[in-house]
Formats: structure tokens, C-alpha cells, sequence
């Protein structure tokens, strides 16, 4: 085994907890007097989430798929292409809740640490080779962002939010930890190789696994909100602030893919007839129960939820392809659903003003003559989630159901597209209402900061270059699913 | 003659010059803001706005004529010397391949002269936000331009949504009472109808590995592809229910009459004159020259429909109270006609059916036209409201005649030329079809005369109508080109017929190999010595069928 240590295989990560501990250690010299703003240290954030970024590009320039840290860290395009996603996801959510925390009134800089420990969490997901070491990160993530989502301590909600996150939370962490108690009793292993081997390598294969698979298949389900094991999202989603919920609906989820694909395919491969029905159904659930919840929700917050459940579902039926062109669309679609979901929240977390008043759909009436730039972008953000041409929203459904279709799957594809057409309705709402209903003055606009608008302008370029030129993004996706599959 | 630069550039340049025109309008200032006595938001720079947007449109017309210029009358099928063949996407193979036949020849022409016509039109009565409604109707004809063009069936997709937004938006925002729910519905009842074509298109992207229309089609017409056998009768459905929702067929027409009525009349004009029409070329271009014999199999039923369609359109506007409703049904049954054509399967039918399209764009664009002066006078449709109005309106009440006459066929009119071939291609396919579709020309003869005597003969029996004004020089400027045309049109069909006649001809003759090409005894074939058409004829790439 390669016990050499490549530092380099975790450069995201160390540049990330570095910069979130020197943020730490600054925040206190911000109390002196009164309390200053913490804006600077949410701009440190910011450039060190770019560090990171920039640290990616210099591992895709040389990875070759290079094993690390006794095989604990694979360093790939897979790995890549997700920290590349998760940290361009934090650096958006560090830029709308600069000014957000302002007009919250909320005076922290441990904010802005956590946004990059939870990183930090998510990137080794990806990365980590060995289950124990897919567990820490989990809890990594995990613990960071049920913190986050009590951020806004006076707001009963909020609590509530955070509360409700953390014991369903740790009881599916616990669920994925009972399982890999189980597979290690199975075959004496807890690295992903390893088990794949002997479960390649004896024909029989023992119940113990099967019970193994079931029971992290159930955490993974958990964090990815996948229907039946979504129940806390909606309420988790409108009590947190909002800036958090475009981290955790986007960050967490993509990385709990990388997780789901790493551990399907990775370990438990030779098992694939076994858990494709459970892929199947989960799919199908998700995308019909996160469509109709959608549709009766008058919050935005809310109905971005029941939308986040539904696109697990979607993604879900790209794994239940189970072909590399399938992995290669799980991982586009995570990351333009990473694109315009945090687009959308950052539109929600700027309007949402102090106190988070104007949640509710019926405030975004009049939006279109009132604020040309936030309704133009938001409807950008809306018409990608409805997956209409031309945007990163089209081709992400479009990859998913053509490896859907490549692999038969006919009536997974046919509900995804009756799904997708039901989907157009509550989205379509919200444009309806900020282009053609007229707005009542009480609703007060607050003029788009720069940070804020840089966000949007971002997510909303990421989303369009999606939807006109996807090919780049998709053949780096495709080079990350045959590593995956190749290890 | 071989292509010049601008032959292989004209087709680019009339689909994106409307989009880059939106493009920077929206990057133009809105000028001082001010309000009217309604309380509308009006921006010092407006006329500018409508300025522009019509140039930018007159100028897509005019360079839109270069196509029937320079067409090649001897080729049937795609014209060779205006393709165009881009790599967009590598993955999946997706080009920017636009080309150009006789039929979406002159469905193109059809949209670059109603589009500033129907500016022209709305030009006093957009109430507010002048430059977002500019910028959405040029993109709605940048899109509307794509659909007709576009030879990839994946970028054919895109421009197919891409008109969806843009009319939905000016239905919702500059709309009557209740756009909103037009709005919405109109957007749905597309967009899940679509969903069933997307389907179809990502099974035979998976299957001939391309989604080059004529790729699509030579493998389909080749009846070589694996599985086809079972899923050419759902192919067929995905495309069919797409478009019998847009042209619309009875039973899915139910969001159009709300959709019309709504829409403010420029939205009316290019939803009546283009929208629908992109329904009945997508029939003909995809369901009957792609699935040729499942279009076969089917047209029972769907001629049954479009009867249906026909005779119910004519009986509802003959009962109805509101003028623009009434048109609107008209158009139901006027589309019923080009329906029946196509699936009548003869040449005549398939002329007549191109033929028509054009027609309605031209006499129900005008009639909705006619109607949005009516509402900007009297602010109602209602039927009942009006009476009299030859008196105070002379020259209206003699354009809204000419179109009448237009619009029910009367011989000499464009609309004659169009019912008598779709009409004479029905009794050749059976004649009871042809019997009953000839019921609902004099149906329309007595909605649209009973219509005319009661709202321009009698008494002036209200006061308020004693002194409208008449149409006035921008709107007899915007009217004239469409009473023109409607002349035109009747008495030199041939022109329109030459580019037209070879090219439906192709698309009924496309026929799928193993089994087509003994059933030669039908008329069309034993007239026609041209073969379906197969790639080597147009292509200019060279890729494999199957991957």
C-alpha cells in the first residue's frame, strides 16, 4: 500500500482551515469597542475560498488520480470537479451574507469560519477513500452547518431550524456509521477498495452487507433529501438564514452525492441489481413528492425546499443509469443546480430585508418594475430550474434523462418529465408575480450592494454558460466519472 | 450559381439580427420617467424605442427577401446554397444547423412582415414599459425565425421554448383583465406538451446517435434503426402532441381562444400568424416527413379531429359575443383546414396546406389588427357595443370587407386558393372528408358576413360610436401591406406555389424504403419522379448514421 503523504492531495482543505482559523483568532479584535462589522473577515473568507479555488485548478492540472495519506485521499478529477463546485458554492454564499449579516444585525465572524470548515467537510467527502475517513467529513460538514442554521438566535424559527437539522441529522449520521460497522464485520475493511475486492472476490455475498448498504444508504438519503427521508427539509430550509440554506441546499448535497457515488459505485459495485431498485423508487418518490409539496407553498424559502427535493430526485434517476455518461450527469447537474439554486437564495436573502420579513411569494409582486435586476436574474434562476433551453437547468435535465433512457429506464424518464412539466408551474409562479402582478409599495426595496450583486451576476453567468457552452464542464465530468468507476 | 457570402450568411443574419437588436435595446437608456393621466409609467426615451425596434425589424425584412431572390425553384427540399452547418456542443453532437426549403421559405417571410406591422400597430396602445415590450417581441421573432430554420432537432428544441417566454411575458404584462391566467395557461399547456417532444428527440438522439434532422431522417426513412418498430408509434405521439397543442387541434385548443383574447393585439397578430403556424410545419416537417407511415396509419383519426376541429371552431365563433373571440375561433377552424390537408397525403392537399398557412397569417393577422383599433377606440370586444360603424368609419369598414372576403375565400382572395387545394386534396383522399371540411367554408361565411352586418350595416344605434375617428395614417400604413397581400396572394398564387410545390411534394413523398416504395400506385407518386429524400441530396457533412 502507498503509505507516501502528498500534501498536495488536500491543499482545498488546508488552505481553507487555515484561513478559517485565522478568522477565529481575528474575531475577537473586532469586539473592542462596539461591536465592529464583520465584513472584513467575510471578505478574508472570500479570498480564501479563491485560494482554494485556484488550489483546485493547480490539482486538475496534475492529477492523474494519485492516492495519498495511506489511501485515505484520492486526489482525481472526481475529487476535483466536486471541490470545485462546493468551494465556488461557499465563495458565493461568503458574498450574500456579507451584507446580509448586516442588515440581520448579526455580529460574527465565526459565521464566516464555519462556512469554510463546512467546506472543508464537503471536499474531503469527496476525496476520501475510506469510510471511517467519509465519516469525518460527513460530521465535519454536517456539524458546521447545524450551527449555521441557528444563526439567526432570536428567531424562534431559526432555532427550531437548527434544532430539528441536528438530531435528524445526527440520527442518519448514525444510521451511515451503524453500516459501516456492519460492512467493516462483513469484510474486515473500511477502505472503499478493499471492500470492493472482497466483495468481488466471493461470490456470496453475506447478508450483513446487505443490511450494511441499506442502513447508509438511509444517511446518504438523509443528506441528499431524497423523499422518504426529507421530511426536515422544508422546515430546516425557512428557519435558517437564508444565505445558509443557498449553501446547505447546494454544498452539502452535491458532496453527498460524491458520497452516494463513491459508496455505490465505488464499494458496492458488484452489488449494483441490488441497489438499483432502491434508486429507482427514491428517485421516483423524491421527484413527485418534492413537485406537489412545491406547489402549495406560498414561501419562497419554503417552496426552494420542496424544489431541492425534487432535483435529488432527478439526480437520482442519472445514478440509476448506472453508466458513466449517468455519473457524468449527476455530477453536471449538481453543479448547475449549484448555480442557480444559490443564485436564487442570494436573490431571497437580499429582498428577504431585516428580519427575513418578505419571504413570501406574494412580496415579489412588482419586482419587475421595481428592481430590473434582481427579477431579471431571478427569472433567469427560475427558468434554469424549470430547465429551459439555454440554460445550465436544461442540459443538466437533458444528460440526466438521455443516460436514463441509454439505460431503458422508460418510466423512470417518463415520470421525471411529466415531473419536470409540473415543476414549470410553481417556478413560473414566481415570475408571474414579479412581471405581471402589481406590487404594493409597503414592500420596501433595498438597493443591491456590490457583493450581492456580484453573487447574482456569477450565478447568473455560471447558469447561462451551462445552458450555451456545456461542453467543457460535461467532458470534465465525464473524465470524473471514469475515475470514479476506474480507481 | 454558386453560393455567395451572403447566401451562406442570410439565414444567421435573419434570425439573430431581431435578437441583437433586443440585445441593445436593453443596454439603451430608459430616459426621465414620467407618468400619464392613467397612471403609466412612461419613459422619455420610448419613441426611440419603438423606432428602433421597427427598423431593426424592417430591416430583417428586407433582408429576409434575399431568400426567395436567390432560391434555387429546381431543388426540392433544403436549399444547399443557404445551409448552414456549425459545430455548437461536442457532447452531445449538437449543431448550429439552420437550412431553408419552400415551405419554411415563405413562413419565414410570413414572420419578418408581420412582425413590424404588428409593432406599427401597437404602437399608441402599449401602456407602459415601452422598451421591455420592444425587446420581448424582437426576441419572440428571433425565436419564432429559429423554429422554422433550424435543421438540428435539438436546436429546433430550443427555439421552440425560447418562443414560449417571450409571448407568455407579453400576454402576462401587456395583456386585457385576466392575462395573467391566459398567460399561465398558454405557457403550461406548451410546455408539457413539449416535454412529450423532448422525449422523442433524446430516444432518437440515443438511437441514430445525431440530431441532425437530416440524419434523423434518412436513418428513419432507411428503416434500419434498432427498435423502431416498437417505438415509431410513441416517437410519432411525442412529436404529435407537441404540435397539436400550438396549431391547435380539437381537443387541446382550449388555451388558445383565452391566450387571444388576452393578448394585447401585436401578441394577437404573431400568435395567430406565426405561433400556430410553427404547430402545422412541425406536423409536416416532423410527424409526416419522419414517421411517414405511422402519419399514415394515424390520419384517420387526426383528419376526424381536425373536421371536428373545423366544424366546432365555426359553430362557436358563430355564437360568439366578443369580436376577438370570435376570431379566435375562427382560427380553430381555419386550422382545422391545414391539418387536413397535410394528412390527406396528396399534393394538392399539402399546397393548399402551406398555402393556407400563409393566408391566415395574413387575414387573421389583420383581422386581429382590425379588432386591436376597434378596442383602442371603444375598450370592448362585445359584439352588441358596435353597429353602424360604416358610417362613421368608411375606410375601416372596407379593409375589415376586403379581409372578410379574404378570410371566407371568396374567389380572387388568397384564401380561395388555399381552401379550393385543401379542399380538393380532401375528396381525392376520401370524399367524405372532403364533403364535411366543405361544410365549414360556409360556416365561416355566415360567422364572418353576420359578423360584418353587425357591427358595420344598420342604424348607429349607440352615441358613443357616432364619432369615432377612423383608422388614421399609421394604422392604414400598418393595414395596407396585409389588404395587399391578400389580393396579391389570390390572383399570382404561382409565384408563392413554385418554391412551395416541391418541396411539400418531398415531404409527402418521404416514405420509409422496405416498404415504401412498392405502394407507388397513389397519384403523388406516379406524378412525382423525385426519390424521398435522402442525404447525399442536401447534406454537406459527412457523419455516420449510428455510432
Amino acid at each position: 500500500m502507498n503509505a507516501s503523504i502528498h500534501y498536495i492531495t488536500i491543499l482545498p482543505e488546508l488552505i481553507l482551515s487555515v484561513v478559517g482559523i485565522i478568522i477565529m483568532l481575528a474575531d475577537p479584535f473586532f469586539d473592542a469597542p462596539a461591536g465592529r462589522s464583520r465584513k472584513p473577515l467575510g471578505w478574508v473568507a472570500f479570498f480564501g475560498t479563491l485560494a482554494a479555488l485556484a488550489s483546485c485548478f493547480y490539482q486538475a492540472a496534475l492529477s492523474d488520480g494519485s492516492y495519498s495519506f495511506f489511501h485515505m485521499i484520492r486526489m482525481d478529477a472526481f475529487s476535483v470537479f466536486f471541490h470545485v463546485v462546493v468551494i465556488s458554492v461557499s465563495a458565493l454564499a461568503v458574498l450574500s451574507s456579507l451584507d446580509y449579516l448586516e442588515t440581520q444585525g448579526i455580529k460574527s465572524g465565526e459565521y464566516y469560519a464555519l462556512i469554510l470548515f463546512a467546506t472543508v467537510g464537503m471536499g474531503l467527502l469527496s476525496s476520501a477513500m475510506e469510510l471511517v475517513m467519509l465519516f469525518i467529513a460527513l460530521e465535519i460538514s454536517s456539524i458546521s452547518t447545524y450551527i449555521l442554521a441557528g444563526y439567526r438566535r432570536r428567531f424562534a424559527a431559526s432555532s427550531e431550524s437548527s434544532l430539528k437539522y441536528f438530531l435528524l441529522g445526527s440520527f442518519a449520521t448514525a444510521f451511515f456509521l451503524y453500516g459501516i460497522a456492519l460492512i467493516y464485520g462483513a469484510t474486515g475493511t473500511t477502505n472503499i477498495s478493499l471492500i470492493a475486492q472482497a466483495l468481488h472476490v466471493h461470490g456470496h455475498v453475506s447478508a450483513l452487507v446487505y443490511l450494511a448498504l441499506v442502513l447508509m444508504f438511509v444517511g446518504m438519503g438523509f443528506k441528499v433529501a431524497a423523499a422518504p427521508f426529507h421530511v426536515w427539509t422544508p422546515d430546516v430550509y425557512e428557519g435558517a438564514p437564508a444565505p445558509v440554506v443557498a449553501l446547505m441546499s447546494t454544498g452539502p448535497k452535491a458532496a453527498a452525492f460524491a458520497l452516494l457515488l463513491r459508496v455505490l459505485f465505488g464499494a458496492f459495485g458488484s452489488i449494483a441489481a441490488w441497489w438499483l431498485p432502491l434508486i429507482w423508487i427514491t428517485a421516483a418518490l423524491s421527484m413527485t413528492i418534492g413537485n406537489l409539496g412545491a406547489l402549495l407553498q406560498n414561501n419562497v424559502k419554503r417552496m426552494l425546499a420542496y424544489s431541492s427535493i425534487a432535483h435529488a430526485g432527478y439526480i437520482l434517476v442519472a445514478v440509476a443509469a448506472r453508466r458513466p455518461e449517468g455519473i457524468a450527469a449527476v455530477l453536471f447537474y449538481s453543479a448547475s443546480y449549484a448555480a442557480m439554486n444559490v443564485g436564487a437564495f442570494a436573490v431571497a436573502s437580499h429582498f428577504a430585508s431585516r428580519g427575513e420579513k418578505y419571504v413570501s411569494i406574494d412580496d415579489y409582486a412588482g419586482l419587475g418594475r421595481r428592481s430590473p435586476v434582481l427579477a431579471a436574474t431571478l427569472t433567469v434562476f427560475m427558468l434554469s430550474l424549470i430547465g429551459i433551453p439555454l440554460t445550465g437547468g436544461f442540459f443538466a435535465k437533458f444528460y440526466v434523462f438521455t443516460s436514463a433512457l441509454a439505460s431503458n429506464l422508460v418510466w423512470l424518464t417518463v415520470i421525471g418529465l411529466v415531473n419536470s412539466a409540473i415543476a414549470a408551474y410553481y417556478y413560473l409562479r414566481l415570475i408571474v408575480v414579479m412581471y405581471m402582478k402589481e406590487g404594493d409599495d409597503s414592500v420596501e426595496i433595498v438597493p443591491v450592494p456590490v457583493a450581492v450583486a456580484t453573487s447574482l451576476l456569477l450565478a447568473a453567468g455560471l447558469t447561462i454558460y451551462l445552458g450555451v457552452a456545456p461542453g467543457s464542464v460535461l467532458a470534465y465530468a465525464g473524465r470524473a466519472a471514469h475515475d470514479l468507476l476506474r480507481f | 450559381m454558386t453560393p455567395t457570402g451572403m447566401d451562406r450568411f442570410a439565414l444567421t443574419a435573419i434570425t439573430f439580427l431581431p435578437a441583437v437588436a433586443a440585445l441593445l435595446l436593453m443596454l439603451f437608456p430608459r430616459g426621465h420617467k414620467q407618468e400619464d393621466e392613467h397612471g403609466h409609467l412612461l419613459y422619455g426615451n420610448d419613441q426611440a424605442f419603438k423606432y428602433a425596434a421597427l427598423f431593426a425589424s424592417l430591416i430583417a425584412f428586407i433582408i429576409s427577401l434575399h431568400l426567395p431572390a436567390h432560391f434555387d425553384y429546381h431543388t426540392a427540399g433544403f436549399q444547399p446554397r443557404f445551409s448552414t452547418d456549425l459545430l455548437w456542443i461536442k457532447f452531445p453532437e449538437i449543431h448550429y444547423h439552420l437550412g431553408v426549403d419552400g415551405i419554411s421559405m415563405w413562413l419565414v417571410i410570413l414572420t419578418t412582415f408581420l412582425v413590424p406591422l404588428s409593432i406599427l400597430i401597437q404602437w399608441n396602445s402599449i401602456h407602459g414599459r415601452v422598451k421591455e415590450f420592444m425587446v420581448l417581441i424582437l426576441l419572440l421573432e428571433t425565436a419564432m425565425i429559429g423554429v422554422f430554420l433550424a435543421l438540428d432537432l435539438f436546436l429546433f428544441y430550443v427555439f421552440w421554448e425560447a418562443t414560449l417566454i417571450p409571448m407568455a411575458l407579453l400576454i402576462g404584462m401587456y395583456g386585457h383583465e385576466r392575462r395573467v391566467y391566459a398567460a399561465v395557461k398558454f405557457f403550461l399547456y406548451t410546455m408539457v406538451a413539449s416535454v412529450f417532444m423532448l422525449g422523442s428527440i433524446i430516444w432518437l438522439y440515443l438511437h441514430v446517435g445525431s440530431f441532425d434532422y437530416i440524419e434523423i431522417q434518412a436513418a428513419l426513412l432507411s428503416g434500419k434503426i434498432p427498435g423502431i418498430d416498437h417505438a415509431a408509434l410513441w416517437l410519432f405521439l411525442g412529436f404529435f402532441a407537441a404540435f397539436a397543442v400550438k396549431v391547435p387541434l380539437f381537443p387541446f385548443h382550449t388555451w388558445l381562444p383565452d391566450a387571444h383574447v388576452e393578448a394585447p393585439t401585436a401578441g394577437s397578430v404573431l400568435l395567430a400568424g406565426v405561433l400556430l403556424k410553427m404547430g402545422t410545419y412541425g406536423l409536416m416537417r416532423f410527424n409526416v416527413a419522419l414517421f411517414p407511415e405511422e402519419a399514415r396509419k394515424h390520419a384517420p383519426w387526426i383528419i376526424t379531429l381536425a373536421i371536428i376541429g373545423i366544424i366546432y371552431g365555426a359553430l362557436v365563433a358563430l355564437v360568439q359575443p366578443n369580436l376577438k373571440k370570435l376570431v379566435a375561433y375562427s382560427s380553430v377552424s381555419h386550422l382545422g383546414f391545414v391539418v387536413l390537408g397535410i394528412f390527406s397525403f396528396t399534393t394538392a392537399g399539402a399546397d393548399g396546406a402551406v398555402y393556407q398557412m400563409l393566408n391566415h397569417g395574413v387575414s387573421t393577422g389583420a383581422l386581429f389588427m382590425l379588432c386591436g383599433m376597434i378596442y383602442d377606440r371603444r375598450h370592448t370586444f362585445e359584439i352588441k357595443q358596435f353597429g353602424g360603424l360604416a358610417t362613421p368609419m368608411p375606410v375601416y369598414a372596407i379593409i375589415f370587407l376586403i379581409i372578410t372576403l379574404s378570410s371566407i375565400g371568396l374567389p380572387l382572395t388568397n384564401g380561395f386558393v388555399g381552401e379550393f387545394l385543401v379542399l380538393s386534396g380532401a375528396f381525392q383522399a376520401k370524399s367524405l372528408y372532403g364533403a364535411l371540411a366543405a361544410t365549414g367554408v360556409i360556416w365561416s361565411a355566415g360567422y364572418m358576413l353576420w359578423l360584418y352586418q353587425r357591427t358595420f350595416y344598420g342604424e348607429l344605434t349607440l352615441d358613443v360610436n357616432r364619432r369615432l375617428p377612423d383608422a388614421t395614417m399609421r394604422e392604414k400604413v400598418s393595414l395596407f401591406p396585409l389588404v395587399a397581400m391578400a389580393i396579391i396572394m389570390g390572383l399570382f398564387s404561382p409565384y408563392w406555389m413554385q418554391a412551395i410545390d416541391p418541396s411539400s411534394r418531398a415531404v409527402n413523398n418521404a416514405r420509409v424504403s422496405t416498404m415504401g416504395i412498392q405502394g407507388t400506385t397513389s397519384e403523388t407518386m406516379t406524378r412525382n419522379s423525385a426519390p424521398p429524400i435522402v442525404r447525399s441530396q442536401i447534406t454537406n457533412h459527412q457523419s455516420p448514421i449510428t455510432r
